[in-house]
């Protein structure tokens, strides 16, 4: 029984997660407190979900990206060109309040955002180029391109719609913790109710043999990308509202490393297959959990670099076989006593 | 043979895989200036007993003697010092470096530590051309040449680290007849340098063509060591395959088939080719009919069949397939049309190793169904259940991992997952290869129940007793060419022989 | 007829001086001794970072971490001597060490436990960013004699212009780099992990100790490239040269090294870095251009460099001799 739960993919992320939680509320027992206040949830644990929206976001595209096999290095870049485009759209218009304007504005945004991805899947998935080298492209130009956008500035803007996307409230809790769970649902849908998730692990694992089983990997791969696109972007625009303003240089900066962080530390291989939608969610509010519990404590914010170094290496070590087998000093190996002939001229 | 000490020695030798005894006091003896050949069939242990040789893996019990001292190797670098050097059949060098580095990295020349390219591309023209009789030029990147240049640069390499023990792992895999002889050539020449050459094939005729003895494992056992010269084949392939011989004659026999039925054409192409794979070739498939595809490896027959399967691109030709004439682009148009082809490479083009038997069954037809049409899971378990148990796919477990499972296994999952697609045409590309005499029987008898049904089958197979007992016609292909159609009456072994050898 | 693996690295070539003669046709001033030696004056430190590289991305790896080295190492440096008050004839060699020690473990993680290059190396972006902030997280000024000589001093040119002391040093790891690479056994044993990590090692290369040291020389050169830095910028900050392991890895792939690895030319890369400094002095010289479209240029030129790199390869597969 203990082994089939320490085997369980979720094991060790919600260990970890728990730790880190125990910890907090060990160093201030108020902790997991939450109270109302004016209608409102407050307190640290919904603030970790809070904070923590547009990585999450970021992180679930990135999990079926990385199922395919695949890289996005654009994602922080993404997420720059959407809420600066959706800033500048709102701040140019006549009367910000407008609905209409921040419809549109969320509108272009996204599109851009499917763009990028769709030029990503172009590269992967039509050109062939390798994932890691072909986001590197949109990676470099694309903070240029944000850049281009607000033309070097902050663009702030004064809209009440707009903040509401990400610095509202429903029923009591803040509106972007609404739009993780629909996007996570979304593609909880796509993947485990219709056959795309199956596809995606099939081109993840041995993309020439899904081909031969007649399995379209290319509408699979702009698939995934168009998709991580989409979820940068609206991380971006929450980004964006929360702070009522767009920054075309560090909007984003980093996010790519933090979303592969969170898939790893989910489970997912980097070399695709299985992907684990729970388990980068969970890796997510670890990386946001560390970061508010770093605040808290009263380090300076940017020695989290170094927790999260460690985090890294924790977290390949564990997930590295061969350093199991050092640790547990066993030979073991996943392989059946057959595969070993087949695979002898590997 | 003349009475002299052994070169390499090895007794006793055991090897475990967590549990799983891979070689079990194996026993063998290399003498220098003979070519020693290691037979056995998949699972016999011959790979684990190279790669303990090697130092990829180490023994667990056992001696290794060498010139009369003994020896541990825990690493390829030790053997490579004690002179054992293997070749293997996907040639490991690196391509992206020249000939000559290829054959020289790890002991170039060197003056003050600076390499001295002129001596060693100097060096390395003059071995390949005195000990190979090989001139080409040896600053070009080693993947400008052949499979068969770059196995006789592995070679060079070899000899050039002064090896004493030579391993050749089924190095004529992948070269065509003439290149074939020449490093036959090479080998005796080699021999009768004083080498002790260990050669691994699959090819009886290779075996008797080059071997002056033969070590034979069954099973991870040691069966025994013979000259070549006083073991007849027949011997030879009864010790390999030991008492599972009856299991073979169970099956019936070359004309003991009922003549092809008169039925109508399920498939013509006609002038389909595709440049440095296959001369354009016509071919009919019958409803119902099996065709076997002979010829040498390399022979292109691989290539024609991914040629009506879509999964290369045709240059020329066209395709009728039941009456309509259409151009098949992709191995997905290939499944709509009724087609289902079991590649030869089960690891890198079959299976996907990280999804479940029962997912790497339906993924065909769920990918023919696309994304949203799913089959739900109850039916997947159906599905499954019932494939698991028609084809006594083992262990049991719809929910297996499919890397876990043995690789004539595998094979059935993948024969599941193109029979639930219930094809028209099925092409099976080696569907026995690496898997064990049982299965390889039940396989056989599967594809006869299905053409009795009235599935077409293209057979492929580098076994041409295996062809001949299933096919109605026979397709030789020569130098990736289709040269000869046979028909049922003609079908003997002798005449497929002469076809394949263009006698 | 030109080898095919020196296509890249001629076209690298030809679009440099393209670049540079269409700058000195734009602009007045431009076709000058002084603008070439600037590029190498301002792009001394990136230039020592992308050699570091092209030797990692040879052996098919990849190293995130030179970026956050060189601030670390401005950052050692400026604490040492402002704070500890060391002399710089000890404090150069303990950053250098101290750059070479920390690849050096990058590498051993890498090949002992077998994780990517990727996240190891990513581990080693945050962990080297996160030790400047814990020595401090404000600026560090140098008011060191010898770093300050080291940044002033210009030495003459017969042809004009003039350099620094930084061009030097990094025309000799240059130069130093092209010997390693092509003339000693770990150069040649770099290339061959990249061309197949698996051959090498039935080879009996020595792979795991080529691996490491590949990453302990990225890790001095990011080392020399801080110092290097320290010498421009004259203090020690956390967010120095952020983003910098983007601009060398662009360097690496426009100066004609395949990212798979395995193919790859040092001189290459002093000309990806060079195009990247010729770019932004033509957009300082345009002033109405902003200097993010260095960025996008950059980002264009990766692409059709990429998209060159596999014409060429699929081309390569297609044709074989014999």
């Amino acid at each position: 029984m203990w082994n089939r739960i320490s085997k369980h993919h979720l094991f060790w992320p919600l260990t970890v997660l728990a730790a880190l939680l125990l910890f907090n509320l060990v160093y201030k027992p108020g902790f997991f407190s939450v109270r109302i206040q004016g209608g409102h949830l407050y307190g640290s644990l919904i603030d970790i979900l809070n904070y923590g929206a547009p990585l999450i976001l970021v992180a679930i595209g990135m999990t079926l990206v990385i199922a395919t096999g695949g890289i996005d290095l654009s994602v922080g870049s993404i997420v720059a060109i959407s809420g600066a485009i959706a800033c500048l759209i709102v701040s140019r218009a006549s009367d910000q309040h407008s609905l209409s304007i921040v419809l549109t504005a969320v509108g272009v945004a996204l599109g851009l955002a499917i763009i990028c991805g769709l030029w990503n899947g172009i590269l992967v998935g039509g050109a062939g180029m390798q994932a890691i080298i072909a986001t590197l492209i949109l990676m470099v130009a694309g903070r240029g391109i944000a850049q281009l956008v607000t033309n070097g500035q902050i663009v702030t803007v004064t809209s009440n719609p707009y903040k509401y996307i990400g610095a509202g409230w429903l029923a009591m809790l803040p509106f972007s913790i609404f739009i993780v769970a629909a996007v996570l649902l979304a593609a909880a849908w796509l993947t485990r109710r219709t056959a795309l998730g199956l596809f995606i692990e099939s081109v993840g694992s041995n993309a020439t043999a899904s081909r031969l089983a007649g399995i379209r990997s290319r509408s699979v791969i702009f698939a995934v990308y168009i998709f991580c696109g989409l979820c940068a972007g609206l991380a971006g625009i929450i980004l964006s509202s929360n702070v009522s303003s767009a920054d075309g240089n560090n909007a984003g900066l980093w996010y790519e490393l933090d979303a592969i962080l969170a898939v790893v530390i989910g489970g997912t291989s980097l070399n695709g297959g299985r992907f684990y939608l729970s388990g980068t969610v969970v890796g997510a509010l670890i990386i946001q959990t560390l970061t508010t519990t770093i605040y808290m404590v009263g380090v300076p914010p940017e020695i989290t670099l170094v927790v999260k170094a460690f985090v890294v290496f924790t977290v390949c070590l564990i997930q590295s076989e061969k350093f199991r087998m050092a640790m547990t000093g066993k030979g073991k190996r996943r392989r059946a006593p057959a595969e070993r002939e087949v695979t002898q001229h590997g | 043979m003349k009475k002299q000490n052994p070169i390499l020695d090895m007794r006793g030798i055991h090897k475990y895989f967590t549990g799983v005894k891979a070689l079990q006091n194996v026993n063998f003896r290399l003498f220098p200036g003979e070519v020693h050949a290691l037979m056995g069939e998949n699972g016999a242990g011959k790979s684990t007993l190279i790669k303990v040789l090697t130092g990829v893996h180490e023994i667990d019990e056992g001696t290794v003697v060498m010139e009369g001292n003994s020896i541990t190797i825990s690493n390829p670098l030790e053997a490579q010092e004690a002179g054992i050097t293997t070749v293997y059949q996907e040639v490991n060098l690196c391509s992206n470096l020249s000939v000559a580095e290829n054959i020289f990295i790890g002991r170039e020349p060197r003056r003050f530590g600076r390499i001295l390219w002129k001596e060693m591309n100097r060096q390395a023209a003059q071995l390949l051309k005195e000990r190979l009789n090989l001139s080409i030029n040896v600053t070009l990147p080693l993947d400008a040449y052949s499979v068969a240049v770059q196995q006789l640069v592995a070679i060079a390499r070899a000899l050039n680290i002064s090896a004493k023990v030579l391993i050749l792992d089924e190095p004529t895999s992948s070269l065509d007849a003439s290149e074939v002889r020449e490093l036959f050539t090479v080998m005796r020449k080699l021999k009768a340098q004083g080498l002790a050459i260990l050669f691994v094939t699959h090819f009886l005729d290779q075996v008797y063509e080059v071997s002056d003895r033969i070590s034979i494992l069954r099973g991870g056992e040691f069966v025994g060591e013979y000259l070549a010269s006083e073991l007849p084949r027949i011997d030879l392939v009864l010790k390999m395959i030991g008492k599972d011989l009856e299991l073979l004659a169970e099956l019936p026999q070359t004309g003991s088939k009922e003549l092809a039925k008169k039925g109508e054409a399920f498939l013509q192409a006609k002038g389909l080719g595709k440049k440095g794979a296959i001369e354009p070739y016509d071919l009919q498939i019958d409803r119902g009919e099996i065709i076997g595809f002979a010829g040498l490896l390399g022979s292109g027959r691989t290539e024609t069949a991914r040629l009506l399967f879509g999964a290369d691109r045709v240059d020329s030709g066209g395709l009728q397939i039941a009456g309509k004439t259409l151009k098949i682009e992709s191995p997905r148009q290939a499944i709509s049309e009724g087609i289902a082809f079991c590649s030869e490479n089960r690891k890198t083009e079959g299976i996907i190793a990280d999804l479940t038997v029962r997912e790497n069954i339906i993924l065909a037809l769920q990918a023919s169904r696309g994304w949203f049409r799913t089959i739900s899971r109850k039916r997947q378990d159906e599905i499954a259940d019932e494939y698991i148990k028609a084809l006594n796919i083992n262990p049991k477990n719809p929910e297996q991992l499919i890397r876990n499972l043995s690789g004539g296994n595998q094979q059935k999952v993948l024969l599941a997952r193109w029979l639930l697609m219930e094809p028209k045409l099925l092409i099976l590309d080696e569907p026995t290869r690496g898997i064990d005499i049982g299965a390889k029987a039940e396989i056989q008898k599967l594809v006869l129940a299905l053409s009795r049904k009235g599935m077409s089958v293209l057979f492929i197979s580098s076994e041409l007793e295996e062809v001949l007992r299933v096919s109605d016609r026979v397709a030789v292909l020569r130098d990736r060419k289709l040269v000869r159609m046979m028909q049922a009456d003609e079908l003997s072994h002798e005449n497929v022989m002469k076809a394949i050898a263009g006698g | 007829m030109v080898k095919r693996q020196y296509l890249p690295i001629l076209v690298t070539v030809a679009l440099f001086i393209l670049v540079f003669l269409a700058g000195s046709f734009r602009y007045t001033g431009f076709f000058s001794m002084q603008v070439l030696t600037n590029l190498l004056i301002d792009n001394a430190f990136l230039l020592i970072v992308a050699v570091g590289m092209t030797f990692v991305i040879v052996s098919g790896g990849i190293d995130l971490s030179v970026g956050s080295m060189v601030a670390l190492t401005t950052m050692l440096s400026a604490t040492l001597i402002e704070q500890l008050g060391w002399p710089p004839s000890l404090v150069i060699p303990c950053v250098l060490l101290f750059g070479a020690l920390f690849g050096l473990g990058m590498g051993a993680i890498i090949h002992y436990f077998n994780i990517q290059p990727f996240i190891v190396t990513l581990a080693g972006m945050f962990l080297a960013r996160g030790l400047c902030y814990v020595i401090s997280i404000n600026t560090i000024t140098i008011d060191n004699a010898f770093y300050k000589d080291m940044a002033m001093t210009k030495i003459q040119l017969p042809g004009g212009g003039f350099i620094s002391i930084s061009v030097i040093i990094a025309l000799a790891v240059v130069l130093l780099a092209i010997y390693l690479a092509h003339y000693t056994r770990f150069g040649r044993n770099t290339y061959a992990i990249g061309g197949s990590e698996q051959s090498s090692l039935l080879m009996g290369l020595p792979v795991a100790r080529t691996k490491m040291l590949v990453y302990a020389f990225s890790g001095f050169c990011s080392a020399l490239g801080g110092v290097v830095f320290t010498f421009y910028m004259l203090s020690g900050y956390g967010l120095h040269a952020v983003g910098l392991e983007l601009d060398a890895i662009a360097a690496v792939v426009i100066g004609g090294t395949l990212l798979t690895g395995g193919v790859g030319y040092v001189a290459g890369t002093v000309f990806g870095v060079l195009i990247q400094g010729v770019i932004q002095t033509i957009i300082n010289f345009e002033g109405t251009l902003s200097s993010w479209w260095t960025r996008i240029v950059i980002g264009i030129l990766l692409f059709v460099f990429i998209l060159l790199q596999r014409i060429i390869n699929v081309r390569a597969s297609k044709s074989r001799a014999v």
